[in-house]
């Protein structure tokens, strides 16, 4: 079995020796990828289309170049090739057997037959020996309708079966394994392609699938009774070419054929990952990621896979009011908005907003145009960001060297994140530079499993010090590096002196940056926060807690970072959002808006790039869509906001920052950081990361917080835990 | 303490299963282990010597490339230890720095590593088309009736384990039984028992051929090659003395 990146993994303590030995190993290799001079293209002929391709290219893609798609299960495009479920075999000329077209690389003047009787004739054989061990449980097997066994058995089987169990022996059957709550498995449809175990090792970077037993006892599994568990493990479901892993939740709701599949952006991050909603009868059923190969390829991250169950849950579905005795009584929306209004009319102008993790960017400019017209002007992030001048200049909150170009990048600096669960899928960019593009990795913060080898240099703040003036070690491969990058997480910002390690930083990238590469880079968690910097919010609560406002709005804001007594007594707290968590809960009004599938939003991801979500159902009950909420309300105020709809909506949006209407599109930020000096100095303080381990990632919103299945794994990693503790108590 | 032990035991999810009866050689060895000497029987180290030639055979692939030492070690391994137990697997790992599983994997696979304890004596019978031809199904039954074992079973006093097998590239002199690492061929029913008795009373005869002839020469003597070959050089272009080579 081919696992190229094991190689590599197996150095995790290596001596410097090896370092330089496995470093030298890998420019050789990737050498040998790209060679100097383009090499010259060869002809070879596909059902006697000619094709130039380059040397190296193997039989398949020359066949997808002229658009011949030779069937396959093992062969997938971002793994490495397998060559074991023979399904891709083809006749070429000359040549005394098919050949497998997955893992051979053409010749010249090749005719490859993809069509041809031997090439159909090896297909059905082929077919016949995987269906011979199959079980016939299509009509109770989750995969049916979209499965390629089916779909492929359709198209190159045979019509008839010769499979007769006169001894009444049986098929194969194997064992069930219990990987985790989120992958059901169904192992005697498995059919090998170990699809699951090269996406686990390479791309996951999780040694925990493999494969035990030869010929036909061979099967996938993992060495002792463990679960998988990544949070990236959905994605086995999807690679999975029949239904032997299947999504768990989604297990026997629906069927492919009876769901409307709606294009949507998921917002559980600030990647901004392209999703599928698949719905039925005004209900959210599963989520399956979109191709786009800027962002999240087609990949995507477990909660946001998984937490669709927490939209139907603490769903908000009524306005409220809290009455006297301090209860929030369900009202019609009549009254709730007289109820704001005039608490706003008292107000007086000390109006304030805070937008939290899940706002969208049209809420967020209605609720600042209302504000301002209430002659307010606080309106924040509920995320805190370093204060003052530090986010005027658009690149200086950006993933500025952008998802895709981290795979180009040959230096990596962390400081105080943790991709691999704030973003997965950055992480799973990371990684893949780390594999194929020898990227050097080192990180300032707590340590922890990345999921690749990294140079862990410290917890101590000072050192991002060190590495910016050039006294340290790194700073020195920082330099020497042609896509230098470095990646600031949130956390470390929040801090009182995140400002002087953001200067700090952005000056030394100054030095750093090439014609076309910036390398100053931050990594945000929250969907909202890049699109709010852009309206002109700023961040952090303690502005809006110092000026003890009147009426305070939450939009969606839900960390629980606001309490109750942070504020004045007189204060009016209204929360517009879609659950009732730690907002709702401190609220006076509740005005429930909709969830990111149940409307048209506009969110910006951490590198800048808008993306829309589009409803796939309506919101429950009386909810409505957040802005149309706050124009409502702006009426009964008696202060109109200028728009009626989406698109005068969307027109003022422009009017204010005219990327953000650009649909997918990433607008290059200007360069030039903050150049203004903080007062502030660099303390000693450890830079600390708030998801450390797995089971931090699985609950960090309002809709994974309501989510049963989310619960469900963090029980999974606990018991996990305890499980592992309890075998190294016994081998000791 | 037999907790910990029998936890030890349920380690890995196959070893002492039994796999599904298929093939001739992978029905289970009917051998039940002794809870008492279990955890010698599964306590594995590498010892001074071994780990010195472990060492060598690891320093002979670049050190990313180190895993190309993989089957030499758990050979190594079973050369040491008779069998490959789960403790043997993970000292492998360890040493080479994989995941226990990478090494189970290939141990798993390769039907010459034995994951479960086997007697002193490994009779493997083959049992392919040469070999049956020339008679090895009596060898085979011979070999049933005096180790009284059926095919997969080790004996109690952990002497003798018997497999079939297929084809092991000695055709030209069928019928043959390996024991351990040695072949023996041309049998018939009274050298197999011959064999059998030598092996039961602890002696190692001479591999080779129990017939009287050199190696697959024809019974009857030579009939090609008759001569002495001639030597090196033979027929080669006679060098003139400025090309010659100083």
């Amino acid at each position: 079995m081919i696992r190229a990146p094991l190689v590599k993994a197996l150095g995790a303590l290596g001596s410097p020796t090896h370092q330089i030995a496995s470093r030298a190993v890998r420019t050789s290799a990737v050498l040998a990828q790209t060679p100097a001079k383009a090499p010259e293209k060869i002809e070879v002929f596909v059902d006697d289309i000619p094709v130039m391709v380059l040397p190296g290219t193997t039989v398949l893609q020359a066949a997808a170049e002229v658009g011949v798609e030779i069937p396959r299960f093992c062969y997938h495009e971002r793994l490495a090739v397998a060559g074991n479920c023979r399904m891709c075999l083809v006749e070429v000329e000359k040549s005394p057997k098919p050949v497998a077209a997955c893992a051979m690389p053409v010749m010249k003047g090749w005719r490859i037959k993809t069509n041809s009787d031997l090439t159909r004739k090896a297909r059905e054989g082929v077919m016949e020996f995987l269906l011979m061990n199959h079980p016939l449980d299509c009509p109770i097997c989750d995969q049916g309708g979209e499965c390629d066994l089916q779909d492929q058995a359709m198209a190159f089987g045979s019509d008839r079966s010769r499979f007769t169990d006169i001894n009444y022996t049986g098929k194969r059957a194997v064992e069930d394994k219990d990987i985790g709550p989120l992958v059901k498995t169904v192992m005697t449809r498995c059919i090998h392609c170990t699809r699951c175990v090269r996406f686990a090792s390479e791309i996951a970077g999780v040694d925990d699938l493999g494969t035990t037993g030869r010929g036909n006892d061979m099967q996938i599994g993992t060495y002792v009774e463990k679960l998988f568990l990544t949070e990236l493990s959905g994605n086995v479901i999807d690679l999975c070419p029949v239904g032997a892993l299947t999504n768990k939740p989604y297990s026997f709701v629906a069927r492919p054929w009876e769901i409307r599949k709606v294009d949507s952006i998921d917002v559980l991050d600030a990647v901004g990952s392209n999703i599928v909603v698949s719905t039925r009868t005004n209900e959210v059923l599963r989520i399956l990621p979109r191709e786009n190969e800027d962002v999240n390829e087609e990949w995507l991250a477990d909660k946001s896979r998984f937490a669709c169950d927490g939209l139907k849950r603490q769903r908000l579905v009524a306005p409220m009011v809290r009455m006297p005795n301090g209860e929030l009584q369900a009202v019609e929306w009549e009254g709730a908005l007289i109820a704001v209004a005039k608490a706003l009319q008292k107000a007086k102008g000390q109006v304030a907003g805070i937008a939290g993790q899940l706002a969208d960017v049209e809420a967020m400019v209605a609720l600042k145009d209302l504000v301002n017209r209430l002659d307010g002007e606080l309106l924040v992030t509920e995320q805190d960001f370093i204060k003052g001048s530090g986010i005027e200049v658009r690149s200086s909150y950006l993933l500025n060297s952008t998802i895709a170009g981290l795979e180009q990048a040959d230096a990596v600096l962390l400081v105080g994140t943790n991709p691999r669960y704030e973003a997965p899928l950055v992480n799973t960019r990371l990684r893949k530079a780390y594999v194929h593009n020898e990227l050097q990795i080192a990180s300032i913060g707590p340590k922890i499993d990345l999921s690749y080898q990294h140079n862990n240099l410290g917890a101590d703040p000072n050192l991002v010090k060190d590495v910016c003036n050039g006294s340290h070690a790194f700073s020195k491969v920082l330099e020497g590096a042609k896509k230098p990058a470095i990646i600031i997480g949130v956390d470390v910002l929040e801090r009182p002196d995140g400002a002087a390690i953001h200067a700090t930083i952005s000056e030394y990238c100054k030095k750093l940056k090439k014609p076309d590469w910036n390398p100053f880079n931050v990594l945000h968690n929250s969907a909202s926060q890049v699109g709010a910097f852009d309206v002109g919010y700023q961040p952090g609560i303690q502005a809006v807690l110092q000026a003890q406002p009147k009426v305070l709005f939450l939009l969606n804001a839900d960390a629980g970072k606001v309490t109750r007594d942070q504020l004045p007594k007189d204060c009016f707290v209204v929360y517009i959002g879609s659950h009732g968590d730690n907002g709702a809960s401190i609220a006076d009004a509740v005005l429930p808006g909709a969830a990111y599938t149940e409307k048209q939003a506009i969110y910006v991801n951490t590198e800048g790039r808008p993306q829309q979500t589009l409803p796939g159902v309506s919101p429950p009950g009386m909810a409505r869509e957040d802005w149309k909420i706050l124009r409502a309300l702006s009426e009964v105020v008696g202060k109109p906001l200028a728009y009626d709809n989406l698109d005068e909506l969307r027109a003022r949006l422009e009017s204010l920052a005219p990327h953000l209407t650009r649909l997918g599109e990433l607008q290059p930020a200007s360069g030039g950081e903050s150049v203004a000096k903080p007062s502030i100095s660099i303390s000693s303080t450890p830079i600390d990361v708030k998801q450390k381990e797995l089971r931090d990632y699985f609950m960090t919103d309002a809709i994974s917080r309501a989510s049963p299945t989310m619960a469900k794994c963090i029980s999974a990693v606990n018991k996990q835990q305890r499980q592992d503790e309890a075998r190294r108590c016994a081998a000791v | 303490m037999f907790a910990n032990l029998l936890r030890l035991y349920q380690l890995p999810r196959l070893v002492l299963q039994a796999p599904p009866i298929r093939a001739l050689s992978t029905s289970e060895p009917r051998f039940k282990l002794d809870a008492c000497n279990l955890y010698e029987k599964l306590k594995f180290e590498f010892d001074e010597e071994n780990k010195k030639r472990a060492e060598f055979l690891i320093s002979t692939y670049p050190e990313p490339e180190r895993r190309g030492a993989l089957l030499p070690l758990l050979d190594l391994a079973q050369r040491q230890h008779g069998w490959l137990p789960i403790t043997a697997i993970q000292a492998v790992a360890e040493m080479l720095k994989l995941e226990p599983f990478v090494v189970w994997e290939v141990a798993n696979f390769y039907t010459m590593f034995n994951l479960r304890p086997i007697g002193m004596f490994r009779l493997k019978v083959c049992m392919t088309t040469p070999c049956r031809l020339r008679g090895c199904d009596e060898i085979w039954r011979t070999c049933e009736n005096v180790l009284k074992l059926k095919d997969g079973e080790t004996s109690k006093d952990m002497q003798f384990t018997l497999t079939a097998t297929y084809c092991m590239g000695a055709c030209v002199n069928g019928p043959v039984i390996a024991v351990n690492d040695d072949l023996y061929e041309d049998l018939d029913v009274p050298e197999t028992e011959k064999l059998l008795s030598e092996l039961k009373s602890g002696i190692m005869p001479p591999a080779g051929p129990r017939r009287d002839r050199f190696a697959s020469e024809p019974r009857s003597g030579l009939t090609s090659l008759l001569t002495e070959p001639p030597s090196a050089g033979f027929g080669m272009q006679e060098l003139s003395p400025k090309a010659k080579p100083c």
